[in-house]
């Protein structure tokens, strides 16, 4: 293989194991979406609250990461129950424009807290993981790890989605809410065990993007919007819809940052993105 | 009393939908709740399942108050509900959608297993052999959302028929399905229509709406020759 094609194929690698970890973010906010009717504008703000778990918990207290990553998850799910029943619930039957900006509100509200909390500056977990060397092309372990998670997680949705009770309950409604109650199923307790759920692929998606990145106050602006796009261009809602458009999202960054530069392969993206809106509003699905 | 509807009462706005409706059904019975479009049939059913809140008045289900409860609790008190227009869920296999009603619907946490039993005895009760949702017709849909009701297992099942969009050899299956439900099931049944016709064949007792108020209540022959009832009906298809 001519030197070219391998670094190409390298980019389309790089980009499908980026794409796992944008279609585990996108799956909780399109989760929530779906079921209660609501974006949780701040999600990447809970991701942020996870990744000063972990980095607290692991360096501070010197968990090892085999407990502390769970332990962020529990968290953060936790933290979307309280979100849910604090914030949400007073505008469920809000205008959705309230909602955004309430959730928004809690967005600034999360960053500022952090600030306060933990201050400004850069913190890393200070684990260095190696480089993977396959043939010619090389991947950082951390990213094969976010994929393979990240693919895990998605399977365990989709598996309890399909197989429990509860699960076909949360299909269910996100079908036709009004109707539920009359199986006897109370539809707050459904709202809240999403919350839950959705926190807890948060809290999923904060121990492996803390085993990537620094975390900061802001961290969340890095991929809250990208992961809100996604959900929109796969159509609001649409699990899989969004799981197609966050590798379809990952190529455009990952190969037009080959093409040109890094920053390019944004800057395509959000264009592509852009595009899109005129052509298919609605997103790729509907719900 | 089985069930006993008092001085029940909803307003929208300005609009006095039911108006101090009053009746009582006795365990075993089939009930007719019948009366002209909007005479307030739907409304009442709603304030029974609580999909509405009553403005006035009182719901008592076997000596409890479930009038004004969410209606998820209602279901669990023991009340079933078919919608006039079919609701099922188009994304889950015919199946699930009734298994789903099986398992919450009494509250009590059946198997998986059990479940399924549940939802295939009633599919089996109302007829439905198909698989999927997609494609089935309006009757087969109203066996669907009938099947979803008993699968909740009610002591009490509200059915909003109407029969309106089936043709005659339909429409004498529903009514004898609904005879072949109390008969196997032991469910007592408020069967809501304004075709009065094929109704009067299987209920008990009819109680007639008319601008949500009750203008008549008593066995099928005596209602029919009720003067304030045919003047109701009169010039209206619905009378045969």
């Amino acid at each position: 293989m001519e030197i070219f094609d391998i670094y190409l194929l390298e980019a389309v690698l790089n980009g499908l194991l980026l794409g796992g970890l944008l279609a585990l973010l996108s799956l909780g906010l399109n989760l929530i979406f779906g079921v209660i009717d609501v974006v949780w504008i701040c999600y990447a703000e809970l991701i942020m609250c996870g990744m000063y778990a972990v980095y607290y918990l692991h360096v501070q207290y010197h968990w090892p990461l085999y407990a502390a990553m769970p332990a962020a998850i529990v968290i953060v799910a936790m933290l979307g129950v309280l979100l849910h029943q604090l914030v949400i619930k007073p505008v469920l039957a809000a205008e959705p424009i309230n909602q955004l900006l309430v959730t928004g509100g809690v967005l600034f509200f999360l960053q500022a807290a952090a600030t306060l909390a933990f201050g400004i500056d850069f913190k890393n977990l200070g684990v260095s993981l190696p480089a993977v060397r396959i043939g010619e092309m090389s991947f950082s372990a951390a990213r094969l790890i976010a994929f393979g998670a990240a693919v895990l997680g998605v399977l365990g949705l989709f598996v309890f989605l399909r197989k429990t009770y509860l699960g076909t309950a949360i299909r269910a409604i996100s079908q036709d809410r009004a109707i539920m109650p009359l199986m006897g199923v109370s539809p707050g307790r459904i709202y809240t065990l999403t919350s839950a759920l959705g926190g807890a692929l948060a809290g999923l998606g904060s121990c492996l993007l803390v085993l990537q990145y620094d975390v900061h106050p802001a961290i969340g602006l890095s991929f809250g919007p990208i992961t809100f796009l996604i959900c929109v261009m796969g159509g609001l809602g649409s699990m899989a819809g969004g799981l197609i458009a966050a590798f379809v999202f990952a190529q455009f960054i990952s190969v037009g940052g080959f093409f040109f530069a890094v920053e390019w392969g944004y800057v395509i993206a959000f264009a592509f993105f852009i595009g899109m809106m005129f052509v298919r509003p609605q997103g790729l699905f509907r719900r | 009393m089985f069930l006993q509807v008092s001085k029940l009462t909803k307003r929208f706005g300005g609009f006095t939908a039911v108006s101090d409706v009053s009746f009582e059904v006795a365990e075993g019975e089939i009930l007719g709740l019948i009366g002209p479009n909007g005479s307030g049939k739907s409304t009442t059913f709603n304030l029974i399942a609580g999909a509405l809140k009553p403005d006035a008045g009182s719901v008592r289900f076997r000596g409890d108050e479930v009038g004004g409860l969410p209606a998820y609790r209602v279901a669990h008190a023991g009340i079933g509900r078919t919608y006039q227009i079919p609701r099922p869920f188009k994304k889950l296999s015919l199946l699930e959608n009734v298994a789903l009603a099986a398992f919450y619907g009494a509250n009590s946490r059946l198997s998986r297993e059990k479940a399924f039993e549940l939802a295939k005895d009633s599919l089996k009760l109302v007829g439905l052999q198909e698989t999927k949702v997609e494609g089935l017709g309006a009757s087969a849909l109203k066996k669907l959302e009938l099947a979803r009701a008993l699968a909740t297992q009610p002591k009490l099942l509200l059915a909003d028929e109407s029969l309106g969009g089936l043709d005659h050899a339909e429409m004498d299956g529903a009514a004898d399905m609904l005879a072949r439900i109390r008969a196997e099931r032991g469910v007592t049944i408020v069967w809501v229509e304004h075709i009065m016709g094929v109704l009067m064949r299987v209920v008990d007792r009819c109680v007639v709406l008319d601008h949500g108020v009750v203008i008549a209540q008593g066995k099928p022959a005596d209602v029919a020759k009720d003067a304030k009832v045919i003047e109701v009906y009169l010039g209206t298809d619905a009378f045969a």
